[in-house]
Formats: structure tokens, sequence, C-alpha cells
């Protein structure tokens, strides 16, 4: 295994971390990071993988700087979203369609 | 159940991981080399920093795409921020008076400081690593640092010269974009004139960094903004 190939790997774990933070953690705050630390291993990826023949690849560079501006806007958007969910049912988790009365009847 | 659920879940994480591990180390060597072909063509793009020339010049469209992108997501946020209340949020006052005015003194230092490095990387962005997008994310920060210190607030949707402000980088590209497309019989999308393109990119990402710079802190600010008690919130 060569140096080149650790910062692909390296993203290949970060995504794996975001895939289950995302599918584990109910916050609506702790998926969009788990949702942000995915978008950073793929871009780990694609650069990592780009200068494998030893000079850095300067498309895959560009489109990465591309996708982390993207990604801001999108994250700017799942949080307006979620504040948004927030201010409708005062809570930041998705609504689960069978748990909802069960979780709501003490409070109510 | 859930414990089973979250079990599951997590041995398909790492059995996923492991996959990837495994295709990545036996990847087979790449039959295209664009980073030869950007060298080639780097001549011609107007420009010296290969990054630059593949945003600007190569791959334009995909830049003019991501500004649209941008925009479209700052648009649906504003439409989610219209009537927001707080009644959910806990407010805290801002800080203690003192340091409220050091915090301001130091903005008051640090912004014109990050409005020069802002204009020094989009010059930069020619010759070496910088440009449009981290010259803009510096005036973008500029502004955060504005809003903590309680210096800048903004309430709602931009007005008529906002609008025009976030609005003005993209009209710019695509009347670029219109202009090639109308007089050149044939040639690709954004491809400038050869004894032009340095100069036509210098104005693409200038434009750029004054408007993406105004997206990205109107994004933080809608985030930040609280409509009936503004300027108490931290």
């Amino acid at each position: 295994m060569s140096t080149a190939l650790l910062f692909p790997l390296t993203g290949a774990a970060l995504f794996v971390m975001g895939v289950a933070g995302l599918l584990l953690q109910p916050h609506l705050l702790r998926k969009i990071i788990a949702f942000n630390i995915m978008g950073s291993g793929i871009f780990l990826i694609l650069v990592g993988l780009g200068q494998r023949g030893g000079s850095p690849d300067p498309v895959s560079q560009a489109m990465v700087l591309t996708g982390i501006v993207v990604s801001v806007a999108a994250t700017g958007l799942a949080l307006a979203l979620a504040r948004r969910l927030l201010d409708l049912t005062g809570k930041m988790q998705l609504p689960v369609p069978g748990e909802d009365a069960a979780r709501d009847g003490p409070d109510a | 159940m859930r414990q089973l659920a979250v079990t599951f879940i997590i041995i398909l994480c790492i059995a996923f991981g492991l996959l990837l591990f495994l295709v990545m180390l036996d990847l087979p060597a790449p039959h295209v080399h664009l980073a030869v072909q950007v060298n080639e063509k780097l001549a011609e793009s107007g420009v010296i920093h290969p990054v630059t020339a593949v945003l600007l010049n190569f791959r334009g469209y995909d830049t003019l795409l991501e500004v649209v992108v941008l925009f479209v997501a700052l648009t649906a946020m504003l439409t989610q921020a219209k009537g927001r209340n707080l009644q959910h949020i806990t407010t805290k006052p801002c800080s203690v008076p003192m340091q409220i005015e050091v915090l301001q003194w130091l903005t008051r230092v640090v912004v014109p400081l990050a409005i020069m490095v802002a204009g020094y990387l989009l010059w930069a962005g020619a010759y070496r690593a910088g440009g449009a997008f981290q010259a803009a994310a510096v005036l973008a920060a500029a502004s955060v640092l504005l809003r903590l210190a309680s210096m800048l607030h903004t309430t709602g949707l931009p007005g008529p010269a906002s609008r025009i402000g976030l609005l003005a980088g993209l009209l710019f590209f695509f009347a670029v974009a219109a202009a090639g497309t109308i007089t050149r019989q044939q040639g690709s999308l954004l491809q400038y004139p050869d004894d032009w393109a340095g100069l036509l990119i210098l104005f693409i990402e200038a434009g750029l960094t004054f408007s993406l710079g105004l997206i990205l802190a109107r994004t933080f600010l809608t985030l930040a903004d609280d409509d009936d008690t503004r300027g108490t919130e931290r």
C-alpha cells in the first residue's frame, strides 16, 4: 500500500462513519453533521484518488472545490429546514409514524 | 429490537467500509490522464494556475451551475425564514457589555483586513491557489464576525439593492456565456476568445467573489436572524 492511498482509505472510513451516524443518530443536528462527515469523506476520496499518479489532478481538485461550496449551501438549507421543524413541532427529530402517539401520550 | 437494528446497521456499515477498502486497494490504473490534458491546454486558458483554469475555463459550466445551486439554496432558505418565531428556542442575553466592546474593536480591525485578503486571494487565483470561492468565503466570514459583534443586522427578505448584489455575479457569468454563444458559430459553451480569456476570467471571478460573498453571508445571517427579539440571541 502506497502513501497515496492513505487519503482515499481515510475518506472511505469517514464516509462509512458518516453513513452510520446519519442512520443511527436521531437528533437532526447530529444527522446534518454526519452528512457533512460523509461528504468530506467523498471529497477526500476524489482528491486522494486524483493524485494516485504522483502529481495532483487539477480536475478533481476543481470538482471538490465546487462540491465544498455546494455542501455549505446544502448544510445551510438543512439547518433552515431543521429550525422550521423545531418551530412547528418543538422537536429536533424527524417524526416517527408508529412511535409518535406513544411518546406524546405522557406529555399531553 | 432497536438494539438489534443498531447492531445490524453498524455491521452493515463496517462491511461496506471493508468493501470500499478492498476496491480501492485493487483499482486499475487510470486510462485517461486529465492532468496531462490540462497542462497541454494551460497556455490557452488565460491563467497559469491549473485549478483556476479548470474551474473558470475548461469546466466553466460546472461553476456556473454551482452558483445557480447556491442561489436556489438561499432562495429556499429565505422562504423558510419568513414566519419564524422563537417559542422553542431559549435565548440568552448577548454577552457582558465589556466583552462586546472588545469584540467590536477587534471586528473594526479585522474586517478591513479580511476585505484586503479577499482581494488578494481573488488576484492570486490566476497563478496560485486562490480564487473567487476562497475570497468569497473570507468575505462571508467577515460578515459573520460583524453579526456576532452585533454590528450588522438583517431582517426578513433582502431589499432591492441586496437582491441585485446577490444576482450580479451570476448574471454577468450568464451574459458572458450568452455573448460567446451568439458571436461564435461553433465551439462549446463558455469558450472564451483566446486573447480575452485572462481578462474575462478576472472579471467573472470578481463578480463571483462579490455575489458569492453576499450569498454565503446571507445564508448565515438568515439562520442567525431572529424576527422579534433581534440582538439578544447568541
